[in-house]
């Protein structure tokens, strides 16, 4: 049976089984959407380079229900440094585990998706859910959509600061067979709250994984929302990562993506700037060998004035791996005296790896300042040549040129913990 | 100490260096003075190991081994430091990680013990003292945004720590304000010793009356065309390039009469 038929099938059975779910209807515009739009190839503006299609070719079971069978213990292997001290969150196969979770902060609140979509927080759902698909017309967003079962959603109160990260672990148990997981959580941070998110990637045992996630997050007035991705997953592992950002209201954004693995990793991330003087930060280091695929789509949207945000991309690109950057901004009209800057720099340590940038700037407002620039270019020789001149021999003289590029994002985590740990696996990736 | 025989040396298919001959001695200090363009920076880099530079003829013994077969980290490891005219910037290293990775890495190519958080610090603190440096700049990124002094001071900074056997300073004084060529002079002076030398490249004389060579040579051309004593400086601040270069076309008239 092909993809098409198999979620066809799927998705009968889902709307049969689950038909009383408030998010029943959603399901079903998304996986008319998803029909509509098919899974883009390149001829899709936004999939010109990520050959996504390679990736339906294969056979996946996708479990839309049920707990899989996965222990505390198994979830051992991929806790992340500090974690006794944080609040874990695990999806499986991308269910949300809750067996497996652990809330430490008592402001938190997480709850099943499914549940907050008939309670008091119905009408967040309601009004949010779902958001990310005025942005990204293609059926991989309405994908995950039309299969959305459950997931988490997670709260935080007026003026609470949640001093404990959150940590998010999406786990694939890809021992048996090929998982196609896909993970959907809304995040909702009322006014003056504070939140932090570390999120990470694993898939376990040698068939394929594709994720395909999506995460929105609402933020309202004088909120701050932190964000930290780290992508190391192995090299049969693919995901297309959404993470959308609404500021609602005056706040501030930081996200950090540091790419480091994975067959076919797609990224889109966007944010919403429906507040006058918000500000957000985008950060990306993406640091890649073998035949790895990385791609980073950004979404800057002015829509009210006086905002600000920065974007920076860096990338080293190693072996065969392939690179993309996209970054819109839109400035909508009434958005004047926006501030919106972006950079993406590449260096290619391999003959064989590539990397295709692009900017796209939409303003529809006069009095704004935007500025955009990339770069792709080779170590810099002059410098090897110093630190070698120094008696520092060539491969640490290269590592230290590297880790000099990639510092001024790694600079951005600010948990300790965290990053340590990122500084460790890049040295890894270095072969120190 | 080293010797320079019949270099030759050039890059993509320009001849740059074109039969130099040099000897340095252990506690010698010499310098080499020329018109732009005339090979002295070329000469630097050939010495110190950068790979643009094709040599086609010729060879430099340092301290015993043939120097032209080892990589540059290997040259420093041997004792041979280079100064550089335009020291490069390297975003996001912190110049004390930098001189602490490049003090240890000698010490290792020698076998030495590596020297550890206090030892390191010890030793900094002492040659900061001497060459008027601060704290501050050397936790920034290396020479990123440095001004021209700080990048010269930086320099001799970090042959302080290194402690080489042979300083090649490339125009260390160019661009330095009176005060800082003393902090440098005295830098370098605090080197000097009966085993080590240094090979000062300048187009000032002024250089010359803090750091008082032994040796002048006037490289033009591609070639050490004249030697002599600090004299020799006087004459070229004085005079310039140009009596030299009358000098030369003489010699090769009278070359080109020999041969009739
Ligand atoms: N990387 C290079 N590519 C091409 N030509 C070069 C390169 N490096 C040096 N040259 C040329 O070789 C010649 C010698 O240059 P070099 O830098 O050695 O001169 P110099 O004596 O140090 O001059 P200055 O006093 O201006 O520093 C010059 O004509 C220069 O243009
Ligand atoms: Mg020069």
């Amino acid at each position: 049976m092909n993809m098409t038929e198999l979620f066809k099938d799927q998705f009968a059975q889902l709307q049969a089984e689950d038909k009383d779910s408030k998010l029943s209807a959603v399901r079903e515009q998304a996986f008319s959407a998803f029909n509509e739009f098919g899974i883009p190839t390149v001829r899709h503006e936004e999939w010109k380079y990520t050959r996504i299609g390679t990736l339906f070719a294969k056979d996946y079971k996708s479990q839309v229900s049920g707990q899989p069978n996965f222990s505390a213990k198994d979830v051992d292997a991929y806790r992340l440094p500090g974690h006794k001290e944080a609040n874990e969150l695990v999806f499986v196969n991308g269910q949300f585990a809750d067996k497996l979770s652990t809330i430490r902060s008592k402001d938190l609140t997480v709850l099943h998706l499914a549940e907050a979509a008939k309670n008091e927080y119905s009408e967040i759902v309601s009004k949010h859910f779902g958001h990310s698909s005025d942005y990204l017309k293609d059926g991989i967003n309405a994908l995950n959509t039309a299969f959305v079962k459950d997931g988490i959603f997670i709260h935080v109160k007026r003026s609470k600061i949640i001093e404990e990260p959150v940590y998010i672990y999406n786990i694939t148990d890809a021992a048996a067979e090929n998982i196609l997981a896909q993970p959907r959580s809304l995040i909702y941070l009322s006014e003056n709250a504070q939140l932090q998110i570390i999120e990470t990637f694993a898939t376990r045992g040698t068939e394929d994984s594709f994720t395909n996630q999506i995460m929105e997050v609402i933020v309202e007035k004088d909120a701050r929302f932190e964000y930290c991705k780290i992508q190391n997953d192995s090299a049969n592992a693919s995901q297309v990562s959404t993470t959308h950002i609404r500021q609602t209201g005056t706040s501030y954004v930081n996200a950090i993506i540091v790419s480091l693995n994975g067959e076919i990793v797609r990224n889109n991330t966007n944010v919403v700037m429906e507040a006058p003087h918000c500000e957000a930060h985008l950060y990306g280091l993406y640091f890649q060998k073998g035949n790895s695929h990385i791609d980073n789509h950004t979404i800057v949207d002015n829509v009210m004035p006086h905002c600000f945000s920065n974007e920076l991309y860096k990338g080293m690109m190693d072996e065969n791996s392939t690179g993309v950057f996209n970054g819109k901004i839109f400035v909508r009209q009434p958005a004047q005296k926006t501030n919106a800057f972006q950079s993406n720099k590449n260096i290619l340590l391999s003959n064989n790896a590539s990397v295709n940038t692009k900017p796209q700037l939409e303003i529809f407002a006069d009095d704004v300042k935007c500025s955009h620039g990339c770069t792709i270019g080779q170590l810099d020789e002059e410098g090897l040549f110093y630190l070698q001149s120094r008696g520092i021999p060539e491969k640490i003289a290269k590592s230290m040129l590297l880790v000099g590029f990639a510092s001024d994002i790694l600079d951005k985590i600010n948990l300790p913990h965290i990053r340590t740990y990122v500084d460790h696996l890049v040295a890894e990736r270095l072969g120190n | 100490m080293l010797t320079i025989s019949n270099l030759h040396a050039g890059i993509e298919d320009k001849k740059i260096l074109k039969g130099l001959n040099l000897e340095i001695k252990a506690g010698e200090v010499h310098a080499i003075m020329g018109p732009n363009g005339a090979g002295k920076s070329t000469l630097a880099s050939v010495l110190a190991g950068r790979q643009d530079y094709e040599v086609t003829e010729g060879s430099v013994e340092f301290l015993g081994k043939e120097l032209l077969d080892l990589a540059p980290e290997e040259r420093a490891g041997e004792g041979l430091f280079l100064g550089f005219q335009y020291p490069v910037e390297i975003p996001g290293l912190s110049t004390t990680n930098f001189i602490k990775t490049a003090v240890n890495e000698i010490r290792k190519y020698r076998g030495q013990d590596t020297l550890d958080a206090v030892a390191f610090l010890k030793l900094m603190k002492e040659k900061m003292a001497l060459m008027n440096i601060d704290q501050t700049l050397l936790s920034r990124s290396l020479n990123e945004g440095f001004s021209g002094g700080e990048k010269k001071r930086n320099e001799i900074f970090q042959m302080a720590m290194i402690d080489p056997k042979l300083a090649i300073l490339d125009e260390t004084d160019s661009g330095l304000d009176i005060d800082a060529i003393r902090i440098v002079s005295n830098g370098v002076n605090k080197l000097r010793s009966k085993d080590n030398a240094v090979l000062l490249i300048t187009h000032y004389q002024r250089l010359l009356d803090y750091i008082v060579p032994d040796f002048v040579h006037v490289l033009y051309n591609g070639r050490i065309v004249k030697s002599g004593t600090k004299e020799l400086a006087l004459e070229l601040e004085e005079k310039g390039y140009d009596f030299i270069k009358n000098e030369i076309n003489e010699d090769e008239e009278v070359s080109i009469a020999e041969k009739h």
